[in-house]
């Protein structure tokens, strides 16, 4: 595998992690503008308008941009979070620069109204659709919670209300604001050559208009709380909780990564032994998330509405013993045995590595081979830990339970 | 399309191992579909099967349930056990020179399991716990109803079980099916990626050769539910559950019936997602796929959408399943096509999908099927020939699940 790197005169980033030997190439558009980005009066405007690029520019209608992907049948999608939002799609080789073309076209999309008012109700439904999931009524609420007064609390989908209100001009706004050349990174992986990529963005990104967008990356500071969703007839109580972790540019991020392994991955961990194996819980588990200038450890717990106190304190314990004592060495090495396989993995396939590649450019304007990845995680050691500790410890500053439940202790 | 060359070997007491060796990777994978799905649960006690996939892996051998587990994920090994309807299956992956010792410590799993008397109860409150998880969950839920209504039982019951039963399965029923049930004669090991085929069959015949055949056992059968019906939950979507006839995967006409199904909901471009999402904004989430077991096999179609406009949902997607029938363009097949050939040519970058494909493929053909036999068949589909594959299996005689705040009409 080799890296490529350039910029284009209108500040578009330009990277790829190039690999013969593979069968397919990976291309992503990591567009910097997500929910925290957004004011109020367009909450859900970055989600919606992930849609609306899908529904054309001036040369392809709604109907061209679905059938040529298949065309070519491309593996394609695109995600929307926080704090960005991702085009992304793996194809064989010899389709790169039809795919290309057409990506980087719609990236400019037409914004026509009726499209507009068709996809308003998709995005509606889309709304209803999460409703019915209770972990994804607990998570949205968390961040909404736990971010509260922070830009990360602002809602991905936004509501039934401010979809609703939005207008197609103040989504023209937003995108001629966001949508700038420096605030796009378009990351390669694959089976391709270098001159081609370059020669690809110059033809089809090099007249986008130039500009970064702002962005403030203060790190929050939570103040916590509960909040109680209360739905008498579920069967199961979900809950979720968040505590403040390091950032994405914190050097701290490694060792936060691996600790949620170690203390509540699927399997193996602290909470898998103490609290789903003995059948305490359907899941309990202990996520990592790192955001521009803050971070979250995720806690989510699934499981009888009687028992959740009792789970909750037993989660609690496992967190104090953690933050007193860290973890022990065969822990660590265990762990490390089971996030390398991991990596190994993922790396395997173009689609696997381009998130990397993009998070690790956008976040950090930095590129990290699978070597480097893996010599970084060889090296962390149980002190490492307890420093990080020290600084983040695990806990339960803000939680959210959906489910039966009217009340609950912390 | 790269050489594929795929090496099948046949233990004498029946396991059956399906190697392809795979080039430009590290990483390996094996698949095990080990007889013992909950087609063979016993009669009221549908949920034997899964509770024993669990129950399973909670010491094996020397080992116990945590040194087990440390054993495993030392040896970096991603895993997963799935209840199937014919099978457990049991998936593997890791660097390919772990290889070797993880089928040590699977032979273990499967022949040697401790089934301990004080882990029951852990392994049947994980089953309870997310049978009820599942009830939150409209969208999950509406798939397996609809399976119970459009399968006869045992093949429509859920492989997960129902809470109803659980109380009626006991850890001496359960230890009863392990040994009726998890035998040599009729499992399939499929292994993909950088493996040494002589060092993995050597390990295998050393550790599985001695396993003891069982006779096949009965399972009893039952008809299916009502094929109209609907369950009222206080949802804000009604979830909307379709089937109809389709066929079996060892029929002939097994690439029509896909492609036909691919005209439907392949793509982005497929006829489903235009006319009900993209032309109407009816939905979010809209599909269909061809659900093919060993003798027979149904299309299985999902809507999800708000309540008042559910009746349309529901009109407009039977209507596009019955349009089908009118005709079919030569660009939606072409689509379908080029769709399989990437999908295909992808699949060579993971070892585990290789893996559990030529594991299935056993299962459902009792041969393999090179990516270059599927290209071949695939490249021979003619409109002609999906359209009179429609005709012949026309989508009608539906049957139909929904379940949220307002019951539907079904015309």
């Amino acid at each position: 595998m080799k890296f490529f790197q350039t910029k284009l005169a209108n500040g578009l980033q330009v990277i790829a992690e190039l690999n013969p030997s593979v069968h397919s190439v990976a291309m992503g558009f990591f567009v910097r503008t997500g929910s925290r980005d957004e004011t109020p009066e367009v909450s859900g405007v970055s989600h919606f308008l992930e849609h609306m690029v899908f529904k054309g520019s001036d040369k392809f209608s709604a109907d061209d941009v679905n059938r040529v992907f298949d065309e070519v049948g491309a593996k394609y999608n695109a995600a929307t979070a926080e704090e960005g939002t991702l085009f992304y799609g793996a194809i064989l080789p010899e389709y790169l620069t039809i795919t290309f073309e057409l990506f980087a076209n719609i990236l400019r999309p037409a914004l026509r109204e009726d499209d507009f008012s068709m996809e308003k109700k998709v995005i509606l439904e889309e709304i209803g659709m999460y409703d019915d999931q209770p972990s994804f009524l607990a998570y949205e609420n968390l961040m909404q919670s736990h971010f509260a007064g922070h830009p990360l609390g602002q809602s991905v989908l936004g509501t039934n209300e401010s979809i609703t209100a939005l207008s197609c001009e103040q989504m023209r706004k937003y995108h001629h604001d966001r949508y700038l050349a420096g605030n796009i990174t378009l990351a390669v992986a694959g089976n391709t050559d270098w001159d081609k990529v370059v020669e690809l963005a110059q033809q089809h990104c090099g007249h986008w208009p130039a500009g970064e967008g702002y962005r403030a990356i203060d790190e929050a500071h939570p103040k916590g709380g509960l909040k109680i969703i209360t739905r008498p007839k579920s069967q199961q109580q979900h809950v979720m909780q968040m505590t403040p972790a390091p950032s994405a540019q914190s050097k701290l991020r490694f060792a936060a990564e691996i600790l949620s392994v170690i203390v509540g991955d699927g399997s193996g961990s602290r909470l898998f032994w103490d609290i789903v194996d003995p059948g305490l819980a359907e899941a309990a588990d202990l996520d990592f998330a790192e955001h521009d200038g803050s971070g979250a450890y995720l806690t989510y717990l699934s499981c009888d509405p009687e028992a959740t106190e009792e789970n909750l304190a037993l989660i609690r314990s496992i967190y104090d013993d953690v933050n007193k004592n860290g973890i022990r060495e065969d822990e660590l090495e265990l762990a490390k045995n089971k996030v390398s396989s991991r990596v190994v993995l993922r790396s395997e396939r173009p689609m696997g590595r381009l998130s990397s590649l993009g998070g690790n450019w956008v976040y950090r304007q930095e590129y990290r081979s699978v070597d480097d990845d893996m010599q970084t995680l060889r090296s962390i050691t149980t002190k490492d830990i307890r420093d990080l500790l020290a600084a983040y410890p695990l806990g339960m500053t803000t939680t959210v339970a959906v489910g039966p439940l009217e009340s609950l202790k912390i | 399309m790269p050489e594929q060359v795929i090496h099948t070997h046949q233990l004498a007491n029946g396991l059956t191992v399906v190697v392809e060796p795979m080039r430009d990777v590290q990483s390996a994978a094996f698949s095990f579909l080990i007889p013992g799905g909950s087609a063979f649960d016993p009669v009221q006690q549908n949920g034997t099967a899964g509770i024993l996939t669990d129950w399973i892996t909670r010491g094996a051998g020397d080992l116990d349930s945590r040194d087990l587990s440390n054993a495993l994920d030392n040896l970096g090994i991603q895993r997963s056990e799935n209840t199937g309807i014919n099978h457990l299956s049991f998936s593997a992956a890791s660097l390919g020179l772990n290889v070797p010792a993880a089928l040590r410590l699977y032979a273990d799993i499967l022949q040697r399991p401790h089934l301990p008397e004080e882990e029951f109860e852990a392994a049947m409150a994980g089953v309870e716990q997310s049978l009820r998880a599942m009830e939150d969950e409209p969208q999950r839920k509406v798939i397996i109803e609809l399976r119970r209504r459009c399968y006869d039982a045992p093949w429509g019951l859920p492989t997960e079980g129902c809470l109803e039963d659980l109380p009626n399965i006991t850890p001496d029923s359960v230890r009863a099916h392990f040994q009726r049930n998890l035998r040599p004669n009729g499992a399939i090991l499929g292994i993909a990626g950088c493996v040494d085929l002589d060092e993995v069959l050597g390990v295998i015949n050393d550790t599985f050769g001695d396993w003891a055949t069982q006779p096949e056992p009965e399972f009893a059968t039952a008809p299916r539910g009502e094929r109209i019906g609907h369950i009222h939950h206080e949802s804000t979507q009604t979830h909307i559950g379709i089937a109809y006839d389709g066929i079996e995967y060892s029929h002939p006409d097994y690439y029509k019936a896909w492609a036909a199904v691919g005209v439907l909901s392949g793509g982005m471009s497929s006829r489903l997602f235009t006319e009900v999402r993209e032309k109407r904004g009816l939905c979010y989430s809209v599909n269909a796929s061809l659900n093919s077991m060993k003798h027979e096999g149904r299309v299985l179609c999902y809507a999800g959408t708000t309540a008042e406009r559910a009746q349309e949902t529901l009109d407009v997607t039977l209507g596009e399943l019955v349009r089908l029938g009118d005709g079919i363009e030569s660009h939606e097949l072409e689509r379908c096509k080029a769709r399989a050939k990437s999908s295909l040519i992808m699949q060579q970058e993971s070892t585990s999908s290789r893996a559990s494909s030529i594991a299935r493929d056993w299962h459902f053909l009792k041969r393999v099927q090179t990516l270059d036999d599927i290209r071949r068949d695939i490249d021979e589909l003619t409109v002609e020939s999906v359209l009179a594959y429609v005709h012949q299996h026309p989508a009608r005689d539906f049957t139909v699940l929904t379940i949220g705040p307002n019951q539907l009409n079904v015309t």
